[in-house]
């Protein structure tokens, strides 16, 4: 087996907020990204597949097909957006990097012809990233 | 929803590779230019993974700036712009890269217990870094 990661990026808008909770206990869990006028960051997707190497080919996977997979499922509906206001999955959570992330798992993985998909790491920023293996 | 978090931290310190059982010549041999008896220093790069259910209603594995304000306090204060040789931690122990992996491994598994920590890794420069886990097959697996 090999393992096989591909980035891209994407630049979204987003905020923390809970209607459920006031606006004090808002400020004091989520701090300055509770502001519901939102912000934003570059984003950094890894999609790592695990697979076997095609005998013929050398490929465990055709890369240019997962990067096109990558770009239809994931930068055509995150870039450029806002994540709690315009892309479906976030009207219900918030868009914290760990559920971008179990999120992008989700739209991703019956998608990757011929490898499993084996992680998905979304980074934030630089200094923060979150990672999610499909676990329950 | 099992899911990780690692955040990234940066401490800058000096240190001595040294060990009073090796005679000098051998400190020489062992640890070369990391011996000089002035010490040099590193800016290392401290990255912390924790992982856990990701909370239903926050959307987080922790809060982020718990982590934070735990690290900055607790490790920041403790090792940045500091002689490792004379923290309490390297009395016994010389102050490798490895060693100080270890030791922050440890801080954090005490100090903040509410969440599982996965992973310890620190850089030392950018060539060259540590993990430390006591979830190793987990790592490896990862």
């Amino acid at each position: 087996m090999v393992l096989l990661t591909r980035k891209v990026e994407f630049s979204a808008a987003h905020y923390y907020y809970l209607d459920a909770w006031t606006p004090e206990e808002n400020l004091r869990v989520f701090g300055k990204c509770a502001n519901r006028n939102g912000h934003g960051h570059n984003y950094t997707l890894e999609v790592t597949v695990e697979g076997k190497v095609d005998p013929v080919s050398g490929f465990v996977v055709d890369l240019k097909a997962l990067r096109d997979t990558m770009e239809r499922e994931v930068v055509q509906v995150y870039d450029h957006r806002h994540l709690n206001l315009e892309v479906p999955e976030f009207r219900s959570m918030l868009p914290t990097t760990e559920n971008i992330a179990i999120a992008i798992w989700r739209r991703l993985e019956a998608k990757i012809d011929g490898a499993k998909l084996h992680r998905v790491r979304v980074y934030e920023m630089p200094d923060l990233f979150a990672d999610y293996y499909g676990e329950a | 929803m099992k899911a990780y978090l690692s955040r990234r931290y940066r401490l800058s310190a000096s240190h001595r590779l040294h060990n009073e059982a090796y005679s000098s010549a051998e400190n020489r041999a062992v640890y070369g230019k990391c011996n000089n008896p002035h010490g040099h220093g590193h800016n290392y790069v401290v990255e912390i993974t924790v992982s856990g259910p990701v909370d239903p209603l926050t959307g987080m594995v922790c809060n982020l700036a718990e982590l934070d304000g735990f690290v900055r306090r607790v490790i920041g204060e403790r090792f940045d712009h500091k002689n490792l040789n004379q923290d309490s931690a390297f009395e016994q122990k010389v102050p490798t890269t490895e060693n100080l992996c270890i030791e922050i491994y440890k801080i954090v598994k005490i100090g903040f217990a509410h969440v599982m920590l996965e992973c310890v890794r620190v850089e030392e420069t950018s060539n060259n870094f540590f993990e430390y886990s006591e979830m190793a097959p987990r790592l490896l697996e990862r």
